[in-house]
């Protein structure tokens, strides 16, 4: 299966083996053509899983690599798609709108981060919460600049002069934003930054000693995180043409954690499974919704309770996340016959304290 | 300033009312195993963890290679080039092996945060530079078959023996090894002492020990210090203070503050 | 003479407020201490209290005594089967799965008391409902204010006597001070886990009944538990007299902001003294402060 190694560049390359670029290569390029195969519904919904990736891997990057656990992720999002709207409502060419709206974000991330570093864990959790609810609150108060509960238009973006349009040149523009981001992702994940954000998640006190400045990171890991993620959030401007504030709250955010959470923790692959599977499960639920038995498909709260439900679900029985899945399935068919049963079972676990840091 | 290789003056380290450690002072030469042994709560790890400045000294100074280091920050020690390892192992725990070794370079990265976001040729160039540095610590160590894997999946004996290579991976002048023998077998406690004999000689690097095991203390070290209740008991070659009476009465009980009681069988 | 009544008055309301927060807060600590978890369900363990008490004493017509009795007993029933159903089966996973599970629930409550009570706003009428108690000089308390201050004030001695006297309460302690110990001890650490839920959740039983003779009932009343996060943080998150001193400070404070500061900073409050006491104090007001060792 695997080519033996002959030199040690070639883990330093991004896609690893020559079949993996293979696979790469022709998922790009089937992404290429899904506007040209499937009608415009279809091709808004690629485009809202695209975004949701984006951001994803944004908070990949801060939970599942850093450790840092955000609750109000879906402010940056928020910081983004405003920033990008009123910077292009009041003249700025979107090429460069886009870009500083994630650099708003970003600097958003380090205005959090810094007052945030001595927090770990739990507390940090309920202060990125606080944090997120302060945003909104913000938002719908701040008349003036964000039109408040009246809402935001945003206008189209064009780039050298030609309009990109929803739903497919949104598309591309996701596309591209996503294969960006995650070259980026990539290569933190492959230099010393990668490497000392995941020391800071494992061992804090060994990472110092190490030589790790953790303030430091920690602030550059909530920076970049806002910054991807308010990219994100500029193009989901674009995605919903029109902003209210209050849709940037706590039900978001908990969205985009569950994007991490049931996509499988520390993997750039569960970041896009978990957006994949978040943004479509409405989808998935309006189409069997008729077909549900006793009224069930009826009734109103469906899909917030299916959400939760999953969620919790995967907790208690999957808790590597769908990512964690399909490197299972991938041993069991690579072994088969030989598997054995014991190496998938769950492993006995106990309590452990995580107050002491 | 002292002009010798590490030096503890007068330390002092006092948690509220209990003081771990009170004035105790020593000096490292260049090149040397020195050992510090006690009882438990005799204030080692309190010593070492002051060393690396996870605390900071009530009072008193240390010096290391001409530099005053009582308090500068906790990261910046790494890169002065001491390194060391945790009694109960500190490793990344969800990262693999190599990896951890790698992190253990982190003193040595120099390259600037935005070349890294792009891999510029620079970075490639010094992460193929670090991975030979791990190879050749992986080599060392002889730990190439677990080289993949995730430390959460090797056995203690071989985490103990990682997270000394990650310390010498950081290259460092001064090495502190915290109970490198705890948890292990005797055959790995022998292999140990071989490995911190072949990093004194091939790497000619200094070595301040804390350890419990008198036979790997007294295999390996060039001097020892006993503490007891953060004070010191002797110092000297290992003979000498496990033959102290003051340092036996300290390990068979007795009172420990009453060093000075019958002092016919010291001279 | 008019600002002191007017003060007096607002601390009053704030008190009032603070309790109920307090109360939600003292289930997140009391769980949190047990078990290393961190409940964020709570509030909606209380939305279902609120309507576990609205289907006994306005639709069954039960006295409003059994009702708030049998309410108290059935969600406090819930907790512990949430416990020995669910939560159970994660011990040893880490914090933050905990804290997405308990989110996941949250959702899951909130479809269901949609799906079972519908949407709309309820209520019932209570022995506190518009009634005032006059204490001269102009200070006028609604009854309603004055029941949930006693009331919670009762509830802690319960408490407090349960804790301290009791078998079953000092095995509690014991089991959330050290489990194993406790365990050898032949305390059945499991039992006493979900025990201890089902205290939390009969806890926010009783915040939930005392606080509807001031708000009404429905599906997103939980979110108080947010405000009662910022009492819990406010006190340390490991003390019960901290958690309800906290549910005051934030009630009092938000009653005084809401009355001096411009309009809409009242629901900004309790986030911003949440972030401001994490900021300046990540241990909260009363927490202590361990560090590994290493």
């Amino acid at each position: 299966m695997s080519q033996l190694k002959t030199s040690y560049e070639q883990d330093l390359s991004l896609a690893g083996t020559r079949s993996n670029v293979v696979w790469y290569g022709l998922l790009l390029a089937s992404l290429l053509l899904v506007p040209l195969a499937f009608s415009e519904f279809y091709v808004g919904e690629m485009s809202f899983v695209l975004i949701y990736s984006i951001a994803g891997v944004g908070l990949m990057l801060l939970t599942g690599y850093t450790g840092l656990v955000s609750l109000g992720h879906a402010a940056f999002l928020g910081i983004g798609a405003y920033a990008n709207a009123i910077l292009l409502s009041r003249g700025v060419p979107f090429v460069l709108s886009l870009p500083l709206a994630g650099l708003i974000s970003a600097a958003a991330g380090v205005a959090i981060g810094i007052p945030t570093l001595r927090m770990s864990g739990l507390y940090l959790a309920i202060a990125t919460l606080a944090f997120g609810s302060i945003v909104v609150l913000v938002g719908e108060k701040w008349h003036g600049l964000t039109g408040g509960f009246d809402g935001l238009p945003v206008p189209t973006p064009s780039i050298l002069g030609i309009a990109v349009e929803e739903p497919t040149g949104i598309y591309y523009l996701a596309l591209a934003v996503l294969v960006f981001v995650l070259f980026v992702a990539m290569n933190i994940l492959r230099t010393p930054l990668g490497r000392a954000l995941v020391a800071i998640r494992d061992s804090e006190i060994s990472a110092q000693s190490m030589g790790i400045n953790l303030a430091f990171y920690k602030t550059v890991s909530f920076a970049i995180s806002a910054g991807l993620t308010g990219l994100a959030g500029a193009l989901f401007g674009h995605y919903v043409r029109h902003l209210a504030p209050d849709s940037f709250g706590i039900l978001l955010s908990i969205q985009l954690v569950t994007i991490v959470f049931i996509g499988g923790l520390g993997s750039l692959h569960g970041a896009i499974f978990g957006a994949v599977f978040v943004a479509l499960l409405p989808q998935a639920i309006a189409l069997v919704r008729d077909d549900l038995p006793f009224g069930i498909g009826q009734l109103p709260g469906l899909e917030p309770s299916l959400f939760g439900l999953i969620l919790v679900l995967v907790i208690m029985f999957e808790p590597t996340g769908i990512h964690g899945r399909w490197l299972k399935l991938k041993r069991y068919f690579l072994a088969f016959p030989l598997h054995q049963r014991t190496s998938f079972r769950r492993q006995k676990s106990y309590a452990k304290s995580e107050r002491l840091r | 300033m002292s002009d010798e290789f590490f030096s503890a003056r007068d330390i002092a380290m006092h948690f509220g009312g209990i003081r771990a450690v009170e004035s105790v002072s020593f000096d490292v030469q260049r090149g040397e195993v020195f050992s510090i042994i006690g009882p438990n709560g005799a204030g080692k790890t309190t010593i070492f963890n002051m060393i690396s400045r996870i605390y900071t000294p009530t009072a008193g100074t240390l010096n290391f290679d001409g530099q005053d280091i009582t308090r500068i920050a906790p990261h910046r020690i790494a890169r002065l080039g001491i390194a060391r390892t945790f009694q109960n192992i500190e490793l990344f725990t969800n990262a693999t092996l190599l990896q951890n070794l790698l992190i253990g370079r982190h003193s040595h990265s120099t390259a600037p945060l935005l070349s890294q976001l792009a891999f510029l040729p620079s970075v490639r160039r010094a992460e193929v530079d670090h991975r030979k540095r791990a190879e050749e610590v992986i080599e060392f160590l002889d730990l190439q078959r677990y080289r993949d894997q995730l430390i959460a999946n090797l056995p203690y004996g071989v985490r103990k023996v990682v997270e000394l290579g990650r310390a010498l991976c950081s290259q460092p002048k001064l090495l502190l090894l915290d109970e490198p023998s705890s948890g292990l077998n005797t055959e790995e406690t022998e292999g140990m002492a071989f490995w911190i004999e072949d990093i004194k000689k091939d790497l000619s690097v200094t070595i301040i020990m804390v350890e419990h095991d008198m036979k790997l203390v007294a295999a390996v070290s060039d001097r020892v210090m006993a503490l007891n209740q953060g004070r010191i008991l002797a110092m000297g070659s290992s003979a000498e203070v496990q033959g102290h009476p003051d340092v036996v009465r300290a390990y068979i009980g007795g009172e420990p503050e009453a060093p000075r009681v019958e002092s016919v069988a010291a001279a | 003479m008019d600002d002191v009544v007017r003060i007096l008055q607002l601390v009053a309301n704030g008190t009032a407020a603070g309790c109920i927060y307090g109360m939600v807060a003292l289930g997140f600590v009391l769980i949190y201490k047990a078990t290393e978890m961190v409940n964020f369900a709570q509030g909606e363990l209380m939305m279902l209290g609120a309507f576990f008490a609205f289907t006994f004493i306005e639709l069954w017509g039960l006295n409003y005594w059994l009702g708030f009795l049998l309410a108290i007993a059935a969600t406090g029933a819930f907790g512990y089967l949430l416990d020995a159903l669910v939560l159970r089966r994660v011990i040893g996973q880490p914090q933050f799965a905990v804290v997405m599970l308990t989110l996941g629930l949250a959702f899951i409550f909130r479809a269901t008391a949609g799906a079972i009570w519908g949407y709309d706003a309820v209520g019932f009428t209570t022995p506190f409902t518009n009634q005032v108690a006059n204490f001269g000089s102009g200070l006028v308390l609604g009854k309603d204010q004055v029941s949930i201050i006693v009331g919670t004030v009762i509830l802690c001695g319960v408490l407090y006597l349960f804790f301290s006297r009791t078998r079953l309460g000092i095995a509690m302690q014991a089991s959330s001070q050290n489990q194993l110990a406790a365990y050898y001890m032949g305390i059945p650490v499991r039992t006493v886990f979900s025990l201890i839920w089902a205290i939390s959740a009969g806890v926010a039983a009783v915040a939930a009944v005392l606080l509807v003779p001031v708000q009404m009932i429905d599906v997103n009343m939980g979110l108080i538990g947010i405000k009662a996060f910022a009492a819990a943080v406010l006190g340390g998150f490991g003390s019960i007299p901290g958690a309800l001193v906290g549910g005051v400070i934030v009630g009092i404070v938000e009653q005084l902001a809401g009355y001096y500061l411009p309009a809409g900073s009242m629901e900004l409050t309790s986030n911003i003294v949440l972030l401001s006491v994490l900021i300046v104090r990540p241990q909260g007001l009363l927490g202590q402060t361990i560090r590994k060792r290493v």
